[in-house]
């Protein structure tokens, strides 16, 4: 039998305004417990909710970016429930009017392209947290996340494989950072998926009953999670169960997920237009606004990375990948104003290692854009060669300065004075006879003993092309 | 429109509304009466009607994105019923 | 019904007052400690009184606490009376007018609903929830009245949550009418109501959701005004039904009812449904003529289920606006009976979400050792509320409930939408829409808590109001059949209170029954 999977992602991204979406307390990360949490947000008796400006704009700069269509008249709607977290006892949503209607995100998988589609997006506030630590048997709730706005956004049950799944989710959260509405943060909650997973027979056009797997905050998780619960409910139905529909969470230690001992068993939301707040109305005027204050887009970006600079598709991708990074190789490639490929192949290569290997963002990057710029320079005018530039970018991570200031300090500039190197090369012929008719005799991989000793010799600053050249005129 | 013991039971429990068995008949009775009563709203006919949320066809105001209030956990947290290290306690949560 | 014989040796025994005869109270002198009867002032004398140095707010505040002291144990009207903050409020009030810089409302007693939130002060709206409940921070209302000097005598007993018409479902007990102890006042501002009507307080702040600011104005002989909806921010004044509450005044006259609603009004950037519309000054313009106004009487509201004796009230009052200069037309609500349906799905599903926020977690009544979360939900709610509240909980609950909700609460919007726009209609007829306040004048305490329904139904003639948004009065034009007041109501466009106002002080001018004292 074969099966097809089939998965709507819901992921919610907080967005990031200043103040909560419905009052003016802040919504920095990591302050002490209910310090940033009003009594609106505490759900005081008497209080109101207003609309925080800032959530509407970054909902519409979204929808825009998704090329979606934004509601004229968006109604907020209240989804009534019980929970500590939830100090109301309802939390503001939006439910038949949403903010942002149907958009659409262009993803890749193994170079194929495929268009999910998006089916709505809204605005919302978040919940406080609960700690379960045990505090003599009870729960501490801070509030301070309470009123955080979010924007929920639902795709079409379009994907159909796990890696299908993340290359979405990658591309949304490369949005929304582009957009500079959500950080992006997974670890701190920022931006968060639920997935629905299901699988019916190939070639069947009914749904499967689908099971939600909740709060999965990495991509690796939504990965893994996917494919063992896709593989769970195939091994159900073809051991002749059914798929109940249920809310399931994934252990990543044990690399499984499982049935949500359920809070919202049989809940009843009992959504009803929000009193509080009146109907929201987006001119078109707002709209067009905001649509001029857009950032280029990642994949506008992308191909113009590809006419403008000559890079490769594959290159382009991965230079786009986040704003900042984009940015960064421009700056390069401008200041440079020579090779743009050489300045892709540092950025991606030496460059990105290096972040890696130091577990920092392109923004804390110790090499600025117009210290590698410098150098680039100096690789395309010969003054040092691939090799050297190397250590100069060493030298520049860990102690700064300039390639210019490096490059004199250590005396690495290139040999590139023909007599200089053929003088180097008669040395080395004549201090190695036996390599030398070895080498004429046929042993062609000799070439390279010889080049090693002249860099050697040379500090490595001989110029390569030339040595290669000289060489192999002398030792014929 | 009458409603059972059982149907009280559930809106109260979707309420959370703690009711002794003895409320529960005299409940069944005044709901099973105010929905009767409320039930008249069928002899209108409201098919090409807008629903009225708010008496004045108003939009919702937007507020500039400014931190406009200050942390006043200490005065908020004197009327809790109980708080610990700046937490507010309630009987533990089952996941 | 007792007879005036029968009641013997109350204290609080009304004057026998017909109608048509005014008579003023030169009474009881076991009652009255201060030569001067302050308390018998209007708030429009009192800012005179003041202003002119004949009394200081800290003698008037005294004054009116003292008459608090001895009557409030009958009445009920305060469940808090906060002395020491007044004299404190009192004695600032005092220096600021030294220091010229008083303005018609500094150093003026008043008291509060218990349904705003009072700074530092118990704000319980009328239920054992809140009975531990120090509000944290002060409504709107509050803040603006404390701005322009006024001073907090206490707050005032209600309904449970404002939810009733009878100020017999507080957890404080319930409120005795002045005119008739046998009576209620009237809810859900009973208090409110009561206290004005036995001068305990000359003004009270109150709210009406579906007519807890008329009908116990009414009921107690009093002036009260509900404006538009959105006139006056609802930040900080617990919320009963969002789309229906409004805060306004209960007073001596629509003069006071004047001066009080300058302060109150306004826009308030807290509260989205809060207009932004300018406030004209109210006072401005009272002593106009109103020659000319025209005066629709829904045929709806006269008929069957009117008592005779408010209905005859009711017309002569209309009839004295006539000789005013104002003509008389015959209007129809066609929609009206379907008011209290309406009215009760909306209010009781918005209620039931409203006071889902009351769960024992953050402040307010916590049940005694829950074994769990669902136990602390339960118990303490159930605790928490009483009777009427639950009910209104549960229907509210049920009417949003899957499946339900086309049927109840859209249902009841659209027919909202209809109310509203039987009024438009009827407005393009006549600028004031006049009738009864309520089917009959305040009924016995105790005879309407065996059916639920048969209290809803006593507000046919005020819910629809609240329905639409619109602003309405209430002011005393006589006596029934029992002695117990009569209450008009007058109805205008919205953002007409000036126009209502204006009528109502040119009606006073004219007549004596808001002079009328219970006590």
């Amino acid at each position: 039998m074969q099966w097809e999977t089939v998965i709507g992602l819901e992921i919610h991204a907080q967005l990031a305004t200043k103040s909560k979406i419905f009052s003016g307390a802040a919504t920095a990360y990591g302050a002490e417990p209910n310090t940033q949490a009003c009594a609106v947000d505490l759900g005081f008796p008497g209080v109101l909710p207003v609309l925080n400006e800032e959530a509407v704009r970054m909902a519409v700069k979204l929808g825009l970016a998704i090329d979606a269509k934004i509601t004229p008249r968006s109604v907020f709607a209240r989804k009534n429930y019980f929970y500590p977290d939830l100090p109301k006892g309802y939390q503001i949503s939006q439910y038949d009017l949403p903010v942002v209607g149907l958009g659409r995100l262009d993803i890749e998988v193994d170079g194929v392209s495929k268009t999910i589609g998006v089916t709505r997006a809204h605005l919302e506030e978040d919940a406080g947290k609960s700690l379960h630590e045990d505090f003599h048997g009870a729960s501490g709730i801070d509030l301070n996340r309470a009123g955080t706005p979010l924007l929920e956004i639902v795709s079409e049950p379009d994907m159909r494989s796990a890696k299908e799944a993340v290359a979405y989710m990658k591309k949304l959260h490369s949005l929304v950072r582009y957009l500079e509405i959500c950080d992006g943060n997974m670890q701190e909650g920022s931006f968060r998926c639920d997935a629905n997973v299901s699988v019916r027979p190939k070639g069947e056009s009914k749904f499967g009953t689908r099971c939600e797997i909740k709060n999965l905050n990495s991509f690796r998780f939504v990965e893994k999670a996917i494919n063992f619960e896709v593989e769970r409910q195939i091994e159900i139905i073809e051991n002749g169960g059914t798929i109940t529909q249920e809310t399931r969470l994934y252990d990543s230690v044990k690399d499984e997920t499982r049935s949500m001992r359920s809070k919202e068993e049989a809940n009843d939301y009992r959504y009803f237009p929000d009193p509080d707040l009146l109907p929201l109305d987006i001119a078109p005027e707002f709209i067009e606004q905001v649509r001029g204050s857009l950032p280029e887009l990642p994949d506008a970006k992308r191909a113009r990375f590809q006419s403008q600079y000559g890079l490769s598709d594959y290159d382009s991708a991965v230079l786009t990948a986040s704003r900042e990074l984009a940015d960064y190789y421009e700056a390069v490639a401008k200041l440079a104003a020579s090779d743009a490929k050489l300045c892709a192949n540092w950025v991606m290569g030496e460059l990105s290692g290096k972040l890696n290997e130091d577990g920092l963002e392109i923004g804390q990057s110790k090499v600025s854009a117009a210290q590698l710029a410098g150098m680039i320079q100096r690789i395309s005018d010969d003054t040092i060669s691939g090799k050297i530039a190397k250590q100069v970018f060493e030298t520049l991570w860990h102690e700064g300065g300039t390639a210019d200031e490096i490059i004199e300090k250590q005396g690495l500039k290139q040999i590139t004075d023909t007599s200089a190197i053929e003088g180097i090369i008669d040395g080395i012929i004549a201090a190695n006879p036996e390599q030398l008719a070895q080498y004429r005799a046929g042993k062609d991989k000799l070439f390279g003993f010889f080049v090693g000793q002249a860099m050697k010799a040379t500090q490595g600053k001989a110029n390569p092309a030339q040595l290669n050249e000289l060489l192999k005129k002398k030792l014929q | 429109m009458s409603l059972s013991a059982e149907e009280v039971h559930k809106i109260a429990w979707l309420a959370r509304l703690a009711i002794t068995p003895d409320q529960v008949d005299a409940y069944a009775r005044d709901l099973s009466s105010i929905l009767g009563f409320v039930e008249q709203m069928n002899a209108v006919d409201t098919a090409d009607v807008m629903p009225m949320a708010h008496p004045q066809d108003l939009s919702q105001r937007l507020r500039p994105d400014l931190v406009s209030e200050t942390d006043q956990r200490e005065l908020f947290q004197s009327i809790a019923p109980k708080v610990e290290a700046g937490l507010y306690l309630v009987p533990k949560v089952i996941e | 019904m007792r007879s005036h014989a029968e009641r013997g040796n109350d204290e609080l025994a009304p004057l026998p007052v017909g109608r048509g005869v005014g008579v003023r109270a030169g009474f009881t002198t076991t009652l009255s400690i201060f030569p001067t009867i302050m308390h018998n002032k209007t708030l429009t004398e009192l800012s005179a009184g003041l202003a002119t140095g004949q009394y200081s707010s800290r003698e008037l505040t005294a004054a009116f606490l003292a008459r608090i002291q001895q009557h409030n144990p009958q009445l009920n009207a305060f469940i808090t009376v906060t002395a020491e903050t007044a004299l404190a409020q009192a004695a600032a009030a005092d220096q600021r007018r030294a220091q010229g810089q008083a303005g018609p409302l500094t150093g003026i007693p008043m008291a509060h609903k218990d349904i705003f939130c009072t700074q530092g002060v118990k704000t319980s709206c009328g239920s054992k929830m809140l009975d531990n409940f120090t509000a944290p921070y002060d409504a709107t209302v509050v803040a603006k009245l404390n701005d322009a000097g006024m001073v907090m005598l206490g707050k005032l007993n209600m309904d449970e949550f404002a939810m009733g018409s009878s100020n017999e479902s507080s957890h404080y007990g319930p409120v005795k009418n002045p005119w008739d102890l046998n009576a209620v006042p009237g809810g859900s501002s009973g208090g409110s109501a009561a206290a004005v009507a036995a001068r305990l307080a000359p003004v009270a702040t109150a709210t009406d959701t579906g007519g807890s600011i008329r009908q116990p104005a009414a009921f107690c002989g009093v002036t009260g005004i509900k404006p538009t909806y959105g006139r006056v921010s609802r930040y900080g004044m617990i919320a009963y039904a969002s789309s229906l509450d409004q805060g306004g005044v209960i007073a001596q006259s629509a003069e006071d009812c004047a001066l009080l609603l300058n302060a109150m009004a306004g826009f308030d950037p807290r509260d989205s449904t809060c207009v932004d519309q300018p406030v004209p000054d109210y006072t401005a313009g009272l002593g106009d003529d109103i020659a000319g106004l025209r005066i629709g009487l829904p045929r709806q509201w006269f008929g069957e289920g009117l008592s005779n004796d408010v209905a005859q009230a009711v017309r002569a009052a209309v009839g004295q606006f006539e000789q005013l200069g104002a003509t008389v037309v015959d209007i129809d609500l066609p929609h009206a009976p379907y008011c209290i349906p309406c009215y009760y799905v909306i209010a009781m599903s918005e209620a039931s979400s409203n006071l889902a926020r009351f769960d024992g977690a953050r402040y307010g009544h916590r049940c005694e050792n829950p074994k769990d979360l669902l136990d602390m939900y339960m118990r303490s709610r159930g605790e928490g509320f009483g009777a009427e509240v639950q009910r209104r909980i549960l229907i509210g609950t049920y009417a949003l409930s899957a499946g339900y909700y086309d049927a109840y609460y859209l249902k009841a919007q659209k027919i909202r939408r209809l109310i509203a726009q039987d009024f438009q209609q009827a407005l393009q007829q006549c600028d004031v829409i006049m009738g009864p306040v309520a089917p009959s004048t305040a009924f016995d305490l105790g005879s309407h808590s065996g059916d639920p329904v048969q209290m809803y139904l006593e507000d046919i003639y005020t819910l629809p109001l609240n329905l639409a948004g619109l602003p309405g009065m209430s002011i005393p034009v006589g006596f029934g059949d029992n002695q117990r007041p009569v209450g008009l109501q007058m109805i205008a466009g919205y953002w007409q209170e000036g126009l209502l106002l204006k009528a109502a002080h040119r009606y006073q001018q004219n007549s004596d029954w808001h002079t009328k004292r219970a006590c």
